[in-house]
């Protein structure tokens, strides 16, 4: 299989990630859309070491992987907290920033 | 005894100095009041002592070389930059002794004639005698014009705080603060002048100046200004016209301080100045002609607003700026010394006048003299000391004003100004009619205290007397009007022996001026001129031979305006309200719209910007998201383009 087919693969994963970021009204639905742009780089990553034979890409994913992890359990420890504070999951209704 | 002159000098210079100290630090001493009187009076006596025998000193052997003392003050890279000292010579040690011998007649003379003060202001009215006799005597010994100048501020500020010392009256208030301002205007002119020479010539030392002068190397562009400026402080302490406004009303102050402040001592201080500078002046004749016409016009000016005045003060006060007139025309013509004499003998006589019109207010408790007449009765050693005067105001021989004033009409004239002369000639004239109308009026004639008002001019709106801190613990009952005690009497007795001694001294021997004795008729015009002013008055307030009203309906504009002095007041009021406000009320309205007005309409733009960007902030975290995304894509192109 060529390289590009990767990188497509990549690229379709990433625009579906930022896709769902943007539009999806449930904090939880931006976790995964957030999930699958980074899912999107690592498969970049990995497809990159395996044709340039070289193991550091391979190295990083499984770092990116780790602090994935991280990030998806802090940001549903907020989703939690929100809901109980506030009784929403909807993104729209958590405008406590507005200027 | 032949103690160093220098010495001698500075001990006569620090005693009042070391007394006003005293005075203002010991606050107990201050509120004794008595206590403080008898200890200035014993500093400011033994700095009388000090300064004859400095005199003794300096004039014994000859009246030799000036002497300079100098220390050095502000240090600079070459040499002191200012040095701080006294200047023993000629001039200064006789104006020293003039200031320590009124300032002490004046200060034993106001034991008596302030008596019923309370305490405390006796004290404060001890202090600042002190401490304005030092200023006094620093000015004239001061060697260099950095010097001249801190001593001539403070002689202003005590002439100010003495003139206000019943500063409760809201018109010695008022006074004090023309006072002050009327001569700071002259004394802005007297420092840029100074400051001028110094950056022309590199030095304040009067010797040295002298010394360039003589050798010619003061460079001559410019000098007219700076003698110009240095005139300018002259005439604001002198009380030339147009600044003499300052003078009469600075009467609102005791007498005594009037005596020596506003008639001896601060008020010749410009003329002093002139005097001091006079080889610098005679480098820009031009300036001098300025000054020659200027005095005279100011003493025919002076000497007519005298003439309508009823306040026994103020006709001396407008009489001091008349004299003070002739001096700067004398100066003026070139004839410095000539002008000089006339300060000394001036400064005798005229404080034996006010001094002696002291004693009068102090026993008729009134300053007009329509509340006087017949005192000669009553008051008899008043009335022969105050004839004195009198009689050496008008310059009639055998009186001290009498070789002084034909020394300053023979200088004018000899130095080429003959307008100037004549119309001091006439002031001369107009000198001894109002001098003896007073006396006429006051001395002689009916006793009619208190109720004669209708038949001689009422003071001018506007005056006012100093009579208020007299009326109370006084029995004005006429028929108990008898001379002032002896700390009154003995001071107007040593001025008047004084001048009458000057006066036959120099009648028996005029002093040396052998370019006057080409002019004849001189001295005949001028002893006509006092006569014919005498007779006049005689016949007017005396004979009543001639109506006063009559006199005054002849005369009536120019009446008018002496009454209204000249409206100069009141063009000085209008300048103020109508220009200076005028121009105020424009700079504000520049600041408050113009240069406010474009800040605030920045500010208010700011202010509407912020407004609108504010709402950009959804604070919806998908909009974050969208503009993170298009700013990196916007970015990615610009690169993109760049590249």
């Amino acid at each position: 299989m060529p390289l590009q087919a990767y990188l497509t693969l990549a690229a379709v994963v990433f625009c579906l990630g930022l896709f769902g970021t943007v539009t999806r009204r449930n904090t939880v639905g931006i976790l995964l859309g957030i999930e699958l742009m980074l899912n999107a780089v690592n498969i970049n990553f990995v497809a990159f070491s395996r044709f340039h034979g070289n193991d550091a890409g391979m190295i990083f994913t499984l770092f990116a992987i780790c602090i994935t992890v991280a990030e998806v359990a802090l940001g549903l420890a907020i989703v939690i907290l929100l809901f109980r504070t506030r009784k929403t999951a909807t993104a729209d209704h958590v405008d406590w920033l507005k200027g | 005894m032949t103690m160093d002159p220098v010495t001698l000098v500075l001990v006569a210079l620090l005693l009042p100095a070391a007394s006003a100290l005293v005075i203002g630090v010991m606050p107990p001493l201050r509120r004794a009041g008595r206590t403080a009187a008898w200890f200035s009076i014993a500093c400011i006596a033994a700095s009388l002592t000090s300064a004859i025998l400095a005199w003794r000193a300096f004039h014994g052997d000859g009246a030799g070389e000036p002497i300079r003392a100098a220390w050095s003050w502000l240090p600079s890279a070459h040499g002191p930059f200012a040095t701080v000292g006294v200047l023993v010579d000629s001039t200064s040690t006789t104006m020293l002794l003039l200031v320590t011998l009124v300032a002490t007649l004046v200060q034993i003379y106001s034991t008596c004639y302030l008596s019923d003060e309370p305490s405390p202001a006796l004290g404060r009215y001890y202090g600042l005698q002190s401490l304005f006799a030092f200023s006094m005597m620093g000015v004239v010994i001061a060697p260099n014009l950095l010097q001249l100048f801190i001593c001539w501020e403070l002689v202003g500020v005590c002439s100010c705080l003495l003139i206000g010392f019943w500063y409760r009256k809201p018109e010695a208030a008022r006074a004090a603060l023309k006072a002050f301002w009327t001569t700071k205007l002259g004394d802005v002119g007297l420092l840029i002048g100074i400051v001028l020479l110094q950056r022309a010539t590199g030095t304040f030392d009067l010797v040295e100046l002298r010394h360039l002068a003589e050798v010619q190397q003061i460079p001559l562009a410019g000098l007219s200004i700076i003698t110009f400026c240095l005139y300018m402080g002259a005439a604001g302490k002198s009380a030339q016209f147009p600044l003499h406004v300052w003078l009469p009303d600075a009467m609102e102050g005791p007498t005594p301080v009037s005596a020596l402040i506003h008639a001896a001592t601060m008020v010749t201080a410009g003329v002093y100045l002139l005097v001091r500078t006079d080889w610098l002046f005679a480098l820009t004749p031009n300036v001098l002609a300025i000054v020659c016409w200027n005095g005279a016009f100011t003493a025919l000016l002076a000497a007519t607003l005298a003439c309508v005045q009823t306040d026994i003060k103020r006709v001396l006060a407008y009489s001091t700026v008349s004299q003070l007139g002739y001096m700067m025309a004398a100066i003026g013509a070139g004839f410095a010394s000539c002008g000089f004499f006339h300060l000394l003998t001036h400064g005798v006589f005229k404080a034996l006048l006010f001094l002696g019109a002291g004693a009068v207010i102090h026993a008729v408790g009134s300053n007009d003299v329509a509340d006087m007449g017949g005192l000669a009765k009553k008051m008899p050693q008043t009335a022969i000391v105050f004839l004195i005067g009198t009689l050496s105001l008008a310059g009639i021989p055998l009186f001290a004003g009498y070789a002084s004033k034909e020394a300053v009409l023979g200088s004018v004239w000899v130095g080429g100004f003959h307008i100037p002369f004549f119309l001091l000639l006439f002031s001369a004239f107009l000198t001894a009619f109002y001098m003896f109308r007073v006396v006429f009026l006051a001395f002689f004639g009916a006793s009619d205290i208190g109720h004669r008002t209708s038949d001689i001019d009422r003071a001018a709106p506007g005056d006012s007397h100093d009579t208020a801190h007299h009326a109370h613990g006084h029995a004005h009952d006429p028929s108990h009007l008898h001379d002032a005690p002896l700390p009154m009497t003995g001071p107007l007795w040593v001025l008047g022996l004084i001048a009458l001694g000057i006066g036959l001294y120099f009648t028996v021997r005029p002093p040396d001026h052998p370019e006057f004795e080409a002019v004849r008729w001189l001295s005949p015009a001028a002893i006509g001129m006092g006569l014919g002013g005498i007779l006049l008055a005689y016949l007017t307030y005396q004979r009543e031979a001639i109506s006063a009203d009559a006199l005054a309906s002849a005369f009536a504009p120019i009446r008018t305006a002496a009454l209204h002095k000249f409206w100069l007041d009141d063009i000085y009021v209008g300048l103020y309200r109508h220009v200076l406000l005028a121009f105020s009320r424009a700079i504000g309205w520049i600041d408050r719209y113009l240069v406010d007005g474009v800040l605030n309409v920045i500010s208010a733009w700011t202010l509407d910007g912020g407004d609108r960007l504010r709402r950009m902030q959804t604070g919806k975290v998908q909009d974050y998201v969208w503009a993170v995304g298009l700013g990196l894509l916007a970015l990615m192109a610009w690169i993109g383009v760049t590249w």
